[in-house]
């Protein structure tokens, strides 16, 4: 079976983004849910410019132009997140996702 | 000085006030001066500017002036908004810059001590601002937006004293009523731009109150009978009878004697209740359009005219019964509108804005008065237990009885009994009842009885409380604009008198004077002098003559029947026909859409946090058994989770995403093994 | 397919699936800037350069650094790195739901009719064309993320901020509370 340059960098994306998902999912250090979550925006910024570059009738610049905007938005992300961190650190001193639980139902 | 101001250059009337309320929205609290500066040059700026502009409109009287312009596009089509210049626009402006420029003197002694002082000149800007801009659109859009904004202005002044239960709950009222009848100008309006295709009053023949746009609305048809101008006249009027506080609407004006004196000042003399009466007389060709039908059941002015007559009546007849000084003034200002739409509704539109003009100076005047009185008295407002404040407030009652006089029609002096004569000689030339003109004479005869009870037992007699004794005249910032509007109190009324009728040939777009002699008509005058006399007379004969000793003795109507005077007291009872009918209808359906809330919606809610739950559990299984149970302690949290869906709100974020790639997984197995469709 | 595709995934497959399992936190995050260069990489070696260096610019310098600082403000004690006992049993659920999603992803794309095409004609966007492009077409986009940016910043330092009081010393504020005039 051959594999098409678009497929094989789907192919990569895709793993990528489980390696971000498993790090999310696996690590209670929430800079590193954070930035598995940030893999796995990669991923997705990875798979427009495949299709881009390889897709069917790759148009002029749309592609390019959603990475620069996704890369915009993750770095609002990341601002945040890491904000958000640094707030759960101040309250419970250490930054393990499993113990922020204050909003429990 | 007065330079000439173009219907281009006419949106700056109502934008200056704006400006000014937005100054004074962003004043802090301590910036006194400069809200109240702002808003009162503001408005003097504007009185010159619709001077200058009522100079252009009298050059050329019959010409509408208007400049229009596209708001935005819509489609083909663009809504257009527009300026409007003529003698009723100029006039209005003229009137109310100049009653507001004083009322707004008035405010800075009467609210001096207010601890939100700047924000009140906010409210009394935005007020203007609106009302001047629905005296200038030339789209009954743009007249409704402001109309409209005039309506929350009011809200916030009547409620301006909010931790007052009864101001907060008055403003609410106000707000409530008179939107029922703004919902039927907002339908008027509608089904006139799908009947007209536009809402420009005048637009070079193609605006809806000129002859192309009467014609098509004249000759189509629609239920009962009615010609579609005629049903249109009637929710645009619906709006009017809301405003201007007509039967049956007429209910939230007594109670927004809450708000600050001024407000009622400027509400019920100025602006708000005028507006109702200027729309009609704005829209006055659609609402004669039908008069040349014959087949039709129902002229719109016939009703204009049957509810004039009765809030009329009914007005005056509810003032005699009440003993609260603004609230008397109040049922007044209630009757007096009610001759004006009379008049409009007769057919004799320049009687009712002549009226409307002499009535806004002499009852701005006498709610000033009674701020004034209030002031002294240090808010006693109850005429029994006030009394004999002719000799401390001089200057006030001076001015007080002037209104008075005009309001109750004393002859030849003063300009309500010209303008009162006007309406009078126009009901009698109605041929399609006498009625009006029996209702417009009774009312005479109340309104003068009424006023000089008010009179009679606020100046008159001795101090009956303890307020009213230490009474002192009021600060020159308030008696100043006293004097200058009893000043024109009585002069306004010689710009229209039969005999140099000036002012109607100007509305009406005449520029020669048809003036005759007072002879004409000499009987109808006669008689009405005659009722202003008994009218006086009487009430003096039971109030002034044996003046009230005690604040808690019988009024002199109370003792002779009691029943009547207790049910004009009472306002004869509607606002409890209004919580007994309306208010249990409205009642009825929020308990059922209470109903609805709790079995119906919350049920379904219930069917959703189940479905929660059910996915909580399927989470939970998954859980044990890929991981073998053999973590039972740690899903402790998840088990207990899955009772409820607000304990599935685990807070674990681990959780929470494991189940969304777990979702996103079925989904993708979903679409790739059934195909996805 | 290119070698240097091949060269380029390892690398940052493999850095990212290091860096989420290393327990260091400064060893992750500096791998992971090392998996952020590699995706830059994968953006040049696609042609679109002003993808990568954008990529460069923000991942590998700026977020490392906020990733560094947190990890450096946020030092954790010995027994925080100890593994935690319920830490075993999400590490197998994560592999689970990881290597479902990983299947799921890698059947959909070998199984997709994509078509087969020999790689197209190399399409090239200047920079003057990107230029053009989101002053243009994408205007109202820009500004939105423009406004995203500063509004997400400004949380950022809300949220990170201590709200601490006031020292001692300064005086109240000087606005009186409201009083009102009764009646």
């Amino acid at each position: 079976m051959s594999l098409s340059p678009l497929q094989l960098c789907l192919l990569f994306s895709s793993a990528l983004f489980c390696v971000g998902l498993i790090g999310a999912l696996a690590r209670s250090n929430t800079i590193l849910v954070l930035l598995g979550v940030e893999l796995m925006l990669n991923a997705a910024n990875i798979n427009f410019i495949a299709f881009w570059r390889f897709g069917p009738a790759p148009s002029p610049a749309t592609g390019v132009m959603f990475v620069v905007f996704s890369i915009a938005v993750a770095a609002a992300e990341a601002a945040v997140g890491l904000a958000l961190v640094i707030a759960i650190y101040r309250h419970q001193k250490n930054i393990r996702l499993q113990e922020a639980v204050r909003l429990k139902g | 000085m007065l330079m000439s101001v173009t219907a281009a250059h006419v949106w700056l009337i109502p934008a200056l006030p704006l400006l000014a309320a937005g100054i004074g929205a962003l004043t802090p609290r301590v910036g006194r001066r400069l809200a109240a500066g702002a808003a009162i040059v503001a408005l003097a700026v504007s009185f010159l500017l619709s001077c200058g502009a009522l100079v252009t409109a009298l050059a050329d009287p019959a010409a509408h002036l208007v400049h229009n312009f596209a708001w935005f596009d819509l489609g083909d089509s663009a809504v257009r908004l527009g300026w409007l210049l003529d003698p009723l626009t100029a006039f209005m402006c003229v009137m109310v810059t100049f009653v507001g420029l004083l009322i707004f003197i008035f405010s800075t002694g009467y609210m001096h001590e207010d601890a939100n002082f700047t924000r009140f000149f906010c409210f009394l800007s935005l007020f203007a601002a609106a009302m001047l801009g629905l005296i200038v659109a030339n789209s009954l859009l743009l007249l409704f937006i402001c109309w409209e904004l005039v309506g929350l202005a009011s809200y916030l002044l009547i409620g301006f004293w909010f931790h007052k239960p009864e101001a907060a709950a008055a403003g609410k009222k106000a707000f409530i009523t008179t939107r029922i009848g703004d919902l039927g100008l907002l339908l008027g309006m509608v089904w006139l731009y799908d009947a007209t295709g536009s809402l420009l009053f005048y637009d070079g023949g193609n605006g809806v109150l000129e002859t192309n746009a009467l014609g098509a609305l004249t000759a189509q048809f629609t239920i009962g009978g009615l010609a579609v101008s005629t049903a249109i006249g009637l929710l645009i009027f619906c709006g009017a009878v809301g405003k201007s506080g007509q039967f049956p609407l007429h209910v939230w004006l007594p109670d927004a004697m809450e708000g600050p004196t001024p407000v009622s000042a400027l509400i019920h003399a100025a602006t708000m209740v005028a507006a109702g009466v200027f729309l009609v007389a704005r829209v006055y060709p659609l609402m004669t359009a039908d008069l040349p039908l014959t087949g039709v059941p129902l002229h719109a002015l016939t009703v204009v005219a049957a509810i004039g007559a009765i809030t009329a009546l009914l007005g005056a007849v509810i003032a005699v019964g009440q003993s609260d000084i603004k609230r008397i003034l109040a049922f007044s200002t209630v009757s007096q509108l009610g001759y004006m739409m009379l008049a409009l509704g007769v057919g004799s539109w320049v009687a009712a804005i002549f009226h409307l003009l002499t009535h806004a100076f002499f009852k701005a005047l006498l709610f000033l008065g009674a701020g004034s009185v209030i002031h002294a008295a240090h808010h006693e407002q109850d005429i029994r237990r006030l009394g004999g404040l002719r000799r401390p407030l001089r200057v006030t009652f001076a001015t007080f009885a002037i209104g008075m006089m005009a309001l109750a029609g004393v002859p030849f002096l003063f300009s309500g009994f010209w303008s009162k004569e006007a309406i009078l000689h126009a009901a009698h030339g109605w041929t399609v009842s006498p009625l009006p003109l029996y209702v417009a004479l009774a009312g005479v005869v109340l309104t003068a009885f009424y006023m000089t009870r008010l009179v009679a037992e606020t100046f008159f007699g001795t101090p009956r409380s303890e307020t009213a004794e230490h009474a002192h005249e009021s600060p020159a910032t308030m008696t100043v604009p006293l004097v200058v509007l009893a000043i024109f109190a009585i002069l306004l009324g010689f710009l229209g008198t039969p005999a140099w009728p000036w002012l109607q040939a100007r509305l009406e777009g005449r520029t020669e004077i048809h003036g005759h002699s007072l002879a004409d008509g000499a009987g109808l005058m006669g008689l009405s002098i005659v009722l202003v006399a008994l009218g006086i007379g009487a009430g003096w004969a039971l109030y002034g003559r044996r003046p009230r000793a005690r604040a808690a003795a019988t009024d002199p109507i109370e003792g002779r029947a009691p029943k009547l005077f207790h049910a004009l007291r009472q306002r004869l009872g509607f606002d409890e026909l209004y919580a007994a009918t309306v208010g249990r209808i409205s009642d009825g359906l929020a308990a059922l859409a209470d109903w609805l809330d709790r079995s119906v919606w919350d049920g379904t809610i219930r069917f959703l946090a189940r479905l929660g739950v059910f996915a909580g559990v399927v989470n939970r299984e998954a859980d044990e058994d890929v991981i073998n149970g053999g973590f039972d302690a740690g899903s402790e949290g998840l088990r207990r989770g899955a009772n409820a869906y607000s304990h599935a709100q685990t807070g674990d974020a681990h959780g929470y995403l494991r189940v969304v790639a777990i979702g996103f997984v079925m989904l993708v197995l979903v679409v790739m093994l059934g195909g996805g469709r | 397919m290119s070698i240097a595709f091949l060269i380029i995934a390892l690398v940052t497959l493999g850095s990212a699936a290091v860096a989420m399992s290393l327990r260091n936190l400064i060893h992750s995050a500096l791998l992971l800037i090392a998996s952020w260069a590699g995706i830059a990489a994968f953006y040049l070696w696609a042609g679109a350069e002003f993808v990568a260096f954008a990529q460069l610019l923000v991942y590998v310098g700026a977020v490392s650094m906020v990733v560094l600082f947190a990890v450096l403000l946020t030092r954790q004690s010995r027994v925080d790195m100890a593994i935690a006992p319920d830490a075993l049993r999400r590490i197998v659920a994560a592999l689970l739901a990881g290597g479902a999603t990983l299947g799921v992803l890698f059947g959909a794309v070998v199984s997709a009719p994509l078509p087969i095409a020999a790689s197209a004609t190399p399409v090239t966007v200047s920079v003057r064309q990107m230029g053009q492009e989101l002053m243009g077409t994408h205007a109202a986009a820009l500004l939105i993320v423009g406004a995203l940016l500063t509004v997400a910043l400004l949380g950022a330092i809300i949220l990170a901020s201590t709200g601490r009081e006031d020292p001692p010393g300064v005086a109240p504020p000087a606005v009186a509370p409201p009083t009102r005039k009764t009646s």
